[in-house]
């Protein structure tokens, strides 16, 4: 199983979120996180004194799925939340060791 | 003999004065950071105690008793003695000398209010309680007292109709001189100091012009045609500077701002404040686009020189006050008001020499009474200031045990 966490534009949210549910995703966490990469803060001014806010709001996503589902995954954030400018997020894709259902106690792909 | 009008109109704009103390409360909170919210809203708020307080017993007696040299007022009004519900025979003769004196009252307690401004975020509560009283003590009932009260400078012919002088001036030069005092924030020029949440400066704003209205419609002590200009003039004044800032910041910045337009209605308010009743509407305009370009320039200027008067004191009501009380010099016309003067434009430059020697009179007594007795509470108290620790905390916390958001 793999845990994908992908960190995307809270603006393409939906269109993921529609996206994954199209190739049969069922659940997911989501967290709000601010962070910085290549794509800078911006420019916040009071009464004329400018600030640099280096950390921007965006959405983070994890997904637990089975292995061999894990590409199929990726390419549809990617399609999904791609604008082409920068900004536009990462995906990291981790390994899971197991998952367990709390309710039933049902291990693997199939607590999923 | 009382009027039921004037009476009527006065006890109103008493009432619309003090809301202005928590509209300020509310309008500087919104500036400092979400750890800092009560401790500030508490230091306007709790002006209307201490100085309600030093009014009724000696503030009002200093301020408008019988006369003593042109310099204050003596002590025969001591605890309202002979305030009653008869008029006095000197001020405000058509309605009730207690009228008066509690809407007087309401002058006195905003003006320390004001101050606090420019020692955000970081005054110890006990010494500035100590140094709120003190100087109103020692510096607004005595300002009061030379220009409402019939002291030298009413004497001189130097007017303020509703506290160019004797309230953003005297707030103002204190202002200044608390920040050197003080000294600036914990971190200036390396954290953030933004603002925690604009709509509350907005609502605080909007609760202030409202109450505008009764500052300087009711400093005509009459519900009459000047209480009708001073009203208007309010009006235009606060409408100017919010669009002269707004427009300065889309020129200079590409976008305007909601700070920036409470900013500017603030700086026209203020500035407007001591020539309300004396011009014409078309002068309010000018006073209005002045304060909105001039206040605009002396904050940014003070966003470069590092001079922490963290919620501009000095750059909205010192230099208002400084701006509006100059402009009467050049812009009273008797034929507006007859009780007035005529300035500079009708023809008397003197009027313009005599408000521009009011100005300096003030702004330098206000200044350094204020910076002495600063120092001095800061000696015998230990300090004006919080603990770097208790700064990090925030006020709120570390002086007051409480948060605004337990969310």
């Amino acid at each position: 199983m793999k845990k994908i966490e992908a960190i995307i534009k809270p603006f393409k949210l939906d269109d993921v979120k529609d996206a994954l549910n199209q190739i049969g995703i069922t659940g997911m966490t989501l967290t709000d996180v601010k962070g910085y990469g290549r794509q800078k803060g911006h420019r916040e001014i009071y009464r004329g004194a400018e600030y640099m806010v280096d950390f921007i709001p965006k959405v983070k996503l994890g997904i637990i799925v089975p292995a061999e589902k894990a590409d199929e995954v990726v390419e549809t954030i990617i399609s999904a939340a791609r604008t082409g400018k920068i900004g536009d997020g990462k995906i990291f894709v981790l390994p899971v060791d197991d998952v367990i259902r709390v309710r039933t106690g049902e291990t693997g792909n199939g607590a999923i | 003999m009382i009027d039921s009008g004037d009476t009527a109109f006065i006890m109103l704009s008493a009432a619309m004065v003090l809301l202005m103390t928590p509209a300020l409360a509310l309008f500087y909170a919104g500036m400092v950071r979400s750890k800092n919210v009560l401790g500030t809203i508490l230091q306007s708020f709790v002006m209307i105690a201490v100085i309600t307080f030093e009014w009724i017993y000696i503030g009002y007696t200093m301020s408008f008793g019988p006369d003593v040299n042109g310099l204050i007022g003596d002590l025969s009004m001591f605890a309202l003695n002979g305030v009653g519900t008869a008029p006095s025979p000197t001020y405000a003769t058509t309605i009730p000398q207690l009228v008066f004196m509690i809407y007087q009252c309401m002058f006195a307690v905003i003006t320390p209010a004001l101050i606090t401004g420019a020692f955000a975020e970081r005054v110890r509560f006990g010494p500035f309680i100590l140094f709120s009283l003190l100087w109103t003590i020692v510096v607004y009932n005595p300002v009061c007292h030379w220009i409402w009260g019939g002291g030298w400078l009413a004497d001189r012919g130097v007017l303020d109709f509703a506290g160019g002088l004797v309230v953003h001036l005297t707030s103002g030069a204190a202002a200044a001189a608390a920040v050197i005092v003080l000294g600036p924030r914990k971190g200036l020029g390396r954290d953030k100091f933004m603002p925690h949440n604009l709509p509350m400066t907005l609502l605080g704003t909007g609760l202030l012009w409202f109450g505008w209205f009764g500052f300087n419609g009711g400093s005509a002590l009459a519900a009459d045609g000047i209480a009708a200009t001073a009203f208007v003039n309010t009006h235009v004044a606060g409408m100017a500077g919010l669009a002269m800032w707004v427009a300065l910041e889309w020129v200079l910045y590409k976008q305007p701002t909601t700070l920036g337009a409470a900013s500017g209605a603030i700086a026209g308010l203020a500035t407007v404040t001591p020539a309300a009743g004396f011009i014409s509407p078309h002068a309010a305009v000018v006073i209005g686009l002045l304060a909105g370009s001039a206040c605009f320039a002396a904050v940014t200027y003070k966003n470069k020189v590092g001079f922490d008067d963290s919620l501009d004191v000095v750059g909205i009501h010192g230099l208002g006050g400084v701006i509006g009380t100059i402009c009467l010099g050049i812009f009273a016309s008797k034929a507006i008001n007859p009780g007035g003067a005529d300035g500079l434009l009708a023809g008397n430059a003197s009027f313009l020499t005599t408000q521009v020697f009011g100005v300096v009179v003030v702004g330098v007594y206000a200044f350094v009474v204020s910076f002495v007795l600063l120092k001095i509470i800061d000696i015998i108290c230990g300090g004006m200031r919080v603990s770097p620790e208790d700064e990090t905390v925030g006020l709120d916390q570390a002086a007051h045990s409480e948060n605004a958001y337990n969310m």
